[in-house]
This record gives structure tokens, C-alpha cells and sequence, in this order.
């Protein structure tokens, strides 16, 4: 007997999601949906819970209240169609390991308990260095990799799960405009395979050359849907506040009247 | 007495074995630990395993090892637990979390401790022991116990070696993945606990955390990846041991655990200067060659500079020249460039007055020094 799906066409649905860190709401009743095959930003001022959304709806962060449903279902049951790429700050890059191996960690919920990956798991993870040009750093040590090179192979970790959904935290972040275009291009390629990849984003500027999917946050949600409908003043100025005055009057013209990249 | 001598003596072999047991399962475990950033756990957890002594001899009332080892496990593994519960639930940090759950349980065994010897018990002989070690009171069942317990971590270890891995270099990855990360902090830490008891007899609660951190460190300098990383320090871990244990047999009166301690800390001396690509040495050597290289660079680009200047490719610059420009002397720069086909040494034209000997670019120099300042102006952008 199978339960029935809860909002089944959606590839994320996020209701009435409530996280507090001692006792103060991190994130307040978030109801949010994605559908599957779209690039989405989550954009937000600092501490707006951009991360912790992400990491609530992965079951890193426990919540107060509220569900979770992936293509239906909750996350316990759809893990194997999440690719997950943290902030690349979060871990100690000075870890004995390379970035082959770093790789190949992505494959080990799929391995299961006792299995140690193979030869076929390396070629998989030498494949998805290649996705992302890293190749020919396959053996480096992880601790002598640029930045940019150490956000690829995240990307690439994530790559090798061969998901559905992504869910990707700040991979934009302290990279080289290089490394930029080349992550862009990536995600726009899963995306057109008809993956649905959500990223959270700080750079205000390029969100609707980006993306075409957008969530402004707040703690509370502000406004969800399509970039063109969602990315206006106003609702960026509900968001920052003040700090909307930092930004360009140009980034609000029609998007056809502004340089695309 | 012989090398080999020593080998066949009863006591001193006992102790080899034991120290090299020990060495094995804190170089395995320690890496795990150092990389978890929870070097100073394994203190915390060997101070705390004190009180549990005291209270296993308390329970067995006399020298009943395996009794009073239970009781260093539990206590050890409760103050972890302890100062696990501490930081998640309250807002004190991870460093005062450990200081005062170090302190406090020590202070708790050092009370049971001389609550033990007031009580005349004439089997007590012996328990203080436990603070620095008594590596010559070990025995051939003790060693069975050290034994079993370190023979428990390293299947464990291997079994669960990816998931060990994972968990250690990026827990949030390894819990998007469906793994059980806090029961496999919990294993890790619970087999430090067990790497603690298998050191108490011989190094003692006070000295142990060096046992559990210097191995690891010490391998650190030397591997590129975890696998050789834990088999270096499991390797550093037994040789110091034995090592530290035949250098006490030789020196007669010299306490054994100190030694042990001593001959693993020297390794990680040595290979924290010496390591490749992460020693002082090397590190000193590197920055040297950054300065040795930045200078002849800026040398060349000086005579590439001046030759462009006066619109001549064969401009002939004077030695004081470069100097005032460059504020020092340039000569062992200019010495580098010529050995490296850069500059010539050329004399002056017999017409021409002064008839000093000058520097001159060389046709690769040119090329050089357009491919220095490209480079520059590359990065610049």
C-alpha cells in the first residue's frame, strides 16, 4: 500500500516551514514551490535564512513545524535524487585527501554500508571532474587547489549523484569570473536536461541573467515565482530595506534593454 | 644488558608489546580525532577517566584491571557526552566545554584518589600510578585486554572507513547523504575513549592526550591522503612506543610513559620542520627562492626598461646605475641573469670615453623580461 503523493507535479514544495535557534525564528512560515525543470535563486539579505532553508528542507536543520516534499514525498524517501553542494567554507580544505576522492564521496550513499568504491566509482567521479574541467587536477591535494578549483569539485561531488533536484549554497561565492561563467554554464546544462536546480544566490546583479525562477527571503517568504514577475524595487526593497539604495537603477529596466552575458 | 637480552626479559617484553599496542590504536584513532579538530577531547576524556579508576577500584576493592579500566571507559565516555550536551544546548563554546569538563572530573579523581589511600587498604599500592603511568606493572593479561580493545577499534575503523571519512571531512555532505552522523561521532568518540583506557596503565591520565595527538600530527606533514595518513601515524605510534619503552629498559629508572612521549614528540618535531611542502624548513626555503626570484626579475625588467627608454635593444647599462635605481646592490642578481643567458658582460667600444664594462640585454633576456611584464599586466587585470 502506497501513501498517496502530497503535490506530486512540484519538484519542491516547502509549507508552512518554521525554524528557531534559540527560540528566535531563523525562518517563519515558509511556503514555497518549486516546479521541476527551473533555475532558482534564493536571494535575501545576511541572515535573511537562506542557508538554513536549504538546510531544513535536507534535514540538516531541525524545524518546528511545517513539511517538506520532494516530487511528493518526503526527503527521507527521495535522497537519491538530491545533489547537494555546501558552502565551500564549511569544511577544512586542508583535509589529507584529492579531489578525485572528494569526488567519489558523492557516491557513497549509493555504495551503502561496507562497500568501498571501486574502479567504477572512479571512472564516475574522473567523468564528472571532466563535466567540470577539473580533470587534469584529479590527484592534486585538495589543500593546493584555487578556490574556484575547490568550488568545482564540489560541483563535481554533487554532479556524480546523478540527481533530480540540486540544491546548491552560495557556489557563486569568492570565485573567479572564470569559474562563474563555467558553474553557470553547468547548471544551465541541468537545467535543460530538466533537472531542477536550486541555488541560493548574493549577487543581486546577475540573478535575472541567471536565472528564471526566483525567491526573495526575509525570514518570511517576500515574493516567489518567475524572475520577471518577482525582480522588481519593490519587492527588493521589502527584502533589504535600506540597503536597496546600494543598488544600480539599471538593474530595473526590462531585461531586453540591459547587456546580457 | 643486550638488545637482545632485552627481548627475552619477561617485563620488558610485556611492556614492548603494550606500548606498541597502544601506539597503534592512538596513531588510528588520534588522525580521526586531529582532523575532527578534537585533539583536546582525547584530554578531556583521559583527566575524566580518573575518578572512574578510583571508582572501579572502590567497586572490586583491590587492583582488578579489567573492573577498573570499565570505570575509566564509562567515566571518560560520560564526560564526553557531557561536554557534548553542554555545547549543543547551551551558548558556552567547545574550548571553555572541554576546560571545565577536564578540570572538574580531574578534580574529582584526585579527591577519590586520596579518599583511597586514607582508607589504609593495603591493595591501593599502586593506584596513583595511574596519573603519569607504571609501565613495568603491566601484565601478560593486561596486554590480553589492550589487545582485544585495540584489535575491536581497527575492524571497526575499517568497516566503517568511508562513512569515518566522510563524517570527519564534511558531516553536513555525509547527513544530506542519509548517513547517521552523530552515531558515527559518537563511535569515534566512544573508540578514543577506548584508545584513553588502553593508554592509562602506561602513560597515565595526565600525559595521554600527547599520545593521541602527536602521532597524527606528526603523519600529517608527511601524506597526502587519509589512508597514508593513519597508517603513518599508527607506524610513528608503535615505533615511538617501543622506542620509549626499550630506551627506559636501557636507562634503568627512567619512567617509561614520559619516554614514550618524549620519542613520539620528537618525530613530530622533526616532521614539523622537515615535511615536505609543509615543514618550516621547506616553507623558509620557498619564500627564500619567492625573493631570490622576485629580485633578478626586477633586475631584468630594469634593464628591459631602460633599453626601451633609450630606444636601443642593446642598451649598455652601468653596474652603479642599477644599484642607485634599485637601492642595493644588484651584482648577484645580475651574476644569476648572466648564468642564465639573460644579460652579457660586455666591454665598452674602444671610442668611447669612461670605457667601463657594462650590463647588456641578451635577445632571450628581451623575450623574458616582455613575458614578465605580459604576465604582470595579466594579472593586474
Amino acid at each position: 500500500m502506497t501513501t498517496p503523493l502530497h503535490e506530486p507535479d512540484l519538484a519542491l514544495h516547502v509549507e508552512d516551514l518554521t525554524v528557531s535557534y534559540h527560540s528566535k525564528p531563523v525562518l517563519w512560515d515558509i511556503d514555497f514551490d518549486v516546479p521541476p525543470g527551473v533555475m532558482a535563486a534564493i536571494v535575501g539579505p545576511n541572515g535573511a535564512g537562506k542557508s538554513t532553508l536549504i538546510k531544513s528542507v535536507l534535514g540538516l536543520v531541525p524545524s518546528v513545524a511545517g513539511h517538506v516534499t520532494l516530487f511528493g514525498r518526503p526527503y527521507r524517501s527521495r535522497r537519491r535524487r538530491v545533489g547537494y553542494v555546501p558552502q565551500r567554507s564549511s569544511v577544512d580544505w586542508d583535509f589529507p585527501t584529492t579531489a578525485l576522492d572528494v569526488v567519489t564521496m558523492g557516491l557513497y550513499g549509493r555504495l551503502g554500508w561496507l562497500k568501498r568504491p571501486g574502479r567504477g566509482e572512479r571512472r564516475e567521479a574522473m567523468q564528472a571532474l571532466e563535466m567540470v574541467g577539473m580533470q587534469d587536477f584529479a590527484d592534486r591535494q585538495i589543500s593546493q587547489l584555487s578556490g574556484g578549483q575547490q568550488q568545482r569539485v564540489f560541483l563535481a561531488r554533487a554532479l556524480v549523484q546523478q540527481a533530480d533536484v540540486y540544491f546548491l549554497d552560495e557556489p557563486m561565492a569568492g570565485v573567479d569570473a572564470t569559474t562563474e561563467r563555467a558553474i553557470v554554464d553547468i547548471l544551465r546544462r541541468l537545467r535543460d536536461d530538466g533537472k531542477t536546480v536550486i541555488v541560493v544566490h548574493h549577487d543581486l546583479q546577475t540573478v535575472r541573467s541567471y536565472f528564471d525562477w526566483l525567491l526573495i527571503l526575509n525570514i518570511r517568504v517576500i515574493a516567489q515565482g518567475h524572475v520577471e514577475d518577482v525582480y522588481t524595487a519593490e519587492n527588493l526593497r521589502r527584502a533589504y530595506g535600506g540597503q536597496i539604495a546600494l543598488l544600480d537603477e539599471a538593474a530595473f529596466m526590462p531585461a531586453d534593454k540591459t547587456a546580457e552575458t | 644488558m643486550s638488545p637482545l637480552e632485552l627481548l627475552h626479559d619477561y617485563t620488558i617484553r610485556n611492556v614492548a608489546i603494550g606500548a606498541a599496542l597502544l601506539g597503534l590504536i592512538s596513531g588510528v584513532l588520534g588522525s580521526f580525532a586531529v582532523l575532527r579538530k578534537q585533539s583536546l577531547l582525547g584530554d578531556t576524556m583521559s583527566h575524566a577517566a580518573l575518578p572512574g579508576v578510583c571508582i572501579g577500584f572502590i567497586i572490586a576493592g583491590a587492583r582488578e584491571m579489567g573492573i577498573i579500566l570499565l570505570g575509566a571507559l564509562t567515566t571518560g565516555a560520560l564526560a564526553a557526552l557531557v561536554m557534548l550536551l553542554l555545547t549543543r544546548n547551551s551558548r558556552l563554546k567547545t574550548d571553555a566545554g572541554l576546560g571545565i569538563t577536564l578540570s572538574t572530573s580531574f578534580a574529582l579523581g584526585v579527591v577519590l584518589l586520596t579518599h583511597i589511600q586514607n582508607m589504609n587498604n593495603a591493595a591501593q599500592g599502586g593506584l596513583d600510578a595511574f596519573l603519569f603511568g607504571q609501565a613495568a606493572a603491566t601484565l601478560r593479561s593486561d596486554l590480553w585486554i589492550m589487545g582485544g580493545i585495540t584489535l575491536v577499534a581497527l575492524v571497526l575503523v575499517s568497516a566503517l572507513w568511508k562513512e569515518f571519512k566522510l563524517v570527519s571531512f564534511d558531516p553536513e555532505f555525509a547527513a544530506s547523504l542519509g548517513m547517521p552522523v552523530m552515531w558515527l561521532e559518537v563511535i569515534l568518540t566512544v573508540m578514543i575513549a577506548l584508545a584513553v583506557v588502553v593508554g592509562l596503565q602506561m602513560v597515565g591520565v595526565v600525559l595521554m592526550a600527547a599520545m593521541i595527538i602527536a602521532p597524527a600530527v606528526a603523519a600529517r606533514q608527511w601524506s597526502r591522503r587519509l589512508e597514508g595518513m593513519v597508517m603513518l601515524a599508527a607506524v610513528i605510534g608503535v615505533s615511538g612506543g617501543v622506542f620509549g619503552a626499550v630506551l627506559s629498559a636501557l636507562s634503568r629508572g627512567l619512567a617509561t610513559g614520559p619516554l614514550i612521549i618524549l620519542s613520539v614528540s620528537s618525530v613530530v618535531m622533526v616532521s614539523l620542520l622537515l615535511a615536505p611542502g609543509r615543514g618550516f624548513v621547506w616553507e623558509g626555503v620557498r619564500l627564500w627562492r619567492g625573493r631570490r626570484r622576485l629580485r633578478y626579475q626586477q633586475v631584468l625588467t630594469t634593464l628591459y626598461r631602460l633599453a626601451m627608454h633609450h630606444a636601443d635593444p642593446v642598451f649598455r647599462s652601468e653596474q652603479g646605475m642599477l644599484d642607485t635605481y634599485h637601492g642595493h646592490r644588484t651584482r648577484t642578481a645580475l651574476r644569476q641573469l648572466q648564468k642564465r643567458g639573460l644579460v652579457e658582460w660586455r666591454s665598452a667600444p674602444p671610442d668611447e670615453p669612461g670605457g667601463a664594462k657594462h650590463w647588456v640585454l641578451t635577445t632571450t633576456g628581451h623575450e623574458e623580461a616582455k613575458r614578465i611584464l605580459d604576465s604582470l599586466g595579466r594579472e593586474e587585470f
